[in-house]
């Protein structure tokens, strides 16, 4: 399986790349070949960070690659930011527009005695027939760093609690996303991302 | 629900395990990859390689390090120790680390919090910071001071200041160790502990006394801590994070199990 993952200079993909390649997926890193993401078999978009630096995914001219992708059916994966940009924006950079695949904003966490960000290991609550997460069990933790957060909708597929109820996965046919680090989300985690090599057409059957 | 976090902190010197949560282990107990796997397999919830290593000639070592600990470590990864400019903290990541921790350096230059903050987001960036009580103080506890150079050297700033100065810079996390507390086993200073906690937004990582699982309870109920480092408690009859843990689950405290 080979992977393509997009670097848009926003923190570091070497934990992302160290867990597809544990998982036997083969990686290509890219910054801008067009033609290359084109015609992937998998998509990533890792994020940490700023939701301002997938401006660079506009000034590439990454953004309509990846949309044209999606529209041929390969899966993509977002983390983190990289899940956020799905949506239409986030408050963290009100000016970027997001994807927007899904028509929601990422906002920032509600004011509260609870500390910002979201850090550390927190519990999923699946919702049926997710692929991405088949296979994970209730009471299963994943690993969140995050200050902004996608709302709970139809296209969730986890929701997870801090604060308020948000989406710590969103998932709908081939474009799937999620809050948290699979790859730093230990046996769970490699779990999530051994289900996204693994996605196919009639997988989605079961949604 | 968010849990409490378990840190196994890992004190490196020339590539080896010189201090630390250190199990029996006659094979190769001095090995931070094996080591950090093996905290990892056994519950905890985060690695923290501390580099002790003094020498510029190390840093080539330490990188190679964190290259082969990272390697097969799926679990949060914080690497410390002579990082003092954005370029130390970018090889650091490059090989590796997903966090990296700062303390001298920071005092010496604050900017660099930004500067790392900048190129790889606040959740990379956790400063250390080292305080002892200061007697003469009006409050001991929130003024305590500041030191660098491993509690050596003043640093001419309290503790509650310079912390909130670090979130402001854009710090993911605070790693606060009592001077007061370390390697004594007395308990963590969950008093200094509630005071930082209290005053920052970002979460303070608690280091420093523990000796007994009541420790932990009490730093993470009364010390509003929001992570604990463990380390010489595995030398007291707890033989592993995932023990602890379950140890705190028992007594009330909400932990990643199973683990």
């Amino acid at each position: 399986m080979r992977v393509t993952v997009i670097d848009y200079k926003a923190g570091n993909l070497t934990s992302v790349l160290k867990a597809l390649r544990h998982l036997g997926a083969e990686t290509i890193v890219t910054d801008g070949d067009l033609a290359l993401v084109e015609s992937s078999e998998r998509i990533v978009l890792p994020g940490v960070g700023h939701f301002a630096a997938t401006e660079r995914l506009d000034a590439t001219g990454l953004t309509p690659a990846i949309r044209a992708a999606i529209a041929r059916g390969v899966p993509f994966l977002g983390i983190c930011v990289g899940m956020q940009w799905l949506y239409a924006g986030s408050s963290e950079a009100p000016e970027q527009p997001g994807l927007a695949h899904f028509s929601d904003q990422c906002e920032h966490f509600a004011e509260s005695t609870e500390k910002v960000p979201h850090v550390g290991w927190n519990s999923l609550e699946v919702r049926k027939g997710s692929p991405l997460l088949a296979n994970v069990e209730p009471g299963e933790f994943v690993y969140f760093t995050h200050s902004y957060k996608a709302p709970v909708t139809a296209n969730t597929a986890a929701v997870t609690h801090y604060i308020e109820p948000f989406a710590s996965a969103v998932e709908r046919g081939n474009v799937m996303g999620v809050q948290f680090h699979p790859e730093k989300s230990g046996a769970t985690g490699l779990k999530i991302l051994r289900n996204f090599l693994a996605w196919n057409e009639a997988g989605k059957g079961t949604e | 629900m968010i849990t409490k976090r378990i840190i196994a902190c890992l004190d490196v010197r020339d590539g080896r395990v010189v201090k630390g949560v250190q199990f029996v282990d006659i094979v190769d107990a001095g090995d931070p990859a094996v080591q950090a796997a093996r905290h990892a397999r056994e519950g905890a919830d985060e690695i923290v390689l501390l580099d002790i290593t003094a020498t510029h000639e190390g840093r080539g070592t330490l990188l190679d390090t964190v290259r082969r600990t990272a390697r097969e470590l799926f679990v949060p990864f914080c690497v410390g120790g002579g990082i003092r400019t954005a370029d130390d903290a970018a090889q650091v990541f490059e090989a590796g680390a997903d966090k990296v921790s700062v303390n001298s350096a920071a005092l010496k230059d604050p900017m660099l919090i930004d500067a790392i903050g900048r190129s790889f987001g606040a959740q990379a960036v956790v400063v250390a910071i080292d305080a002892r009580r200061d007697p003469e103080a009006t409050d001991p506890v929130r003024d305590a001071q500041v030191y660098v150079q491993g509690g050596r050297k003043l640093a001419g700033r309290r503790v509650v200041e310079w912390a909130r100065e670090t979130e402001d810079r854009g710090a993911g996390e605070i790693l606060l160790t009592s001077m007061n507390s370390d390697g004594m086993r007395t308990g963590f200073d969950c008093e200094l502990t509630a005071a930082v906690s209290e005053a920052v937004g970002i979460p303070v990582i608690a280091s420093g006394g523990a000796g007994t699982v009541a420790h932990f309870v009490d730093v993470f109920g009364r010390g509003k801590a929001d992570a604990a480092l463990a380390a010489s408690i595995f030398h007291f009859g707890i033989s592993s994070a995932r023990s602890l843990k379950e140890e705190l689950a028992r007594a009330g405290v909400s932990v990643r199990l199973p683990c």
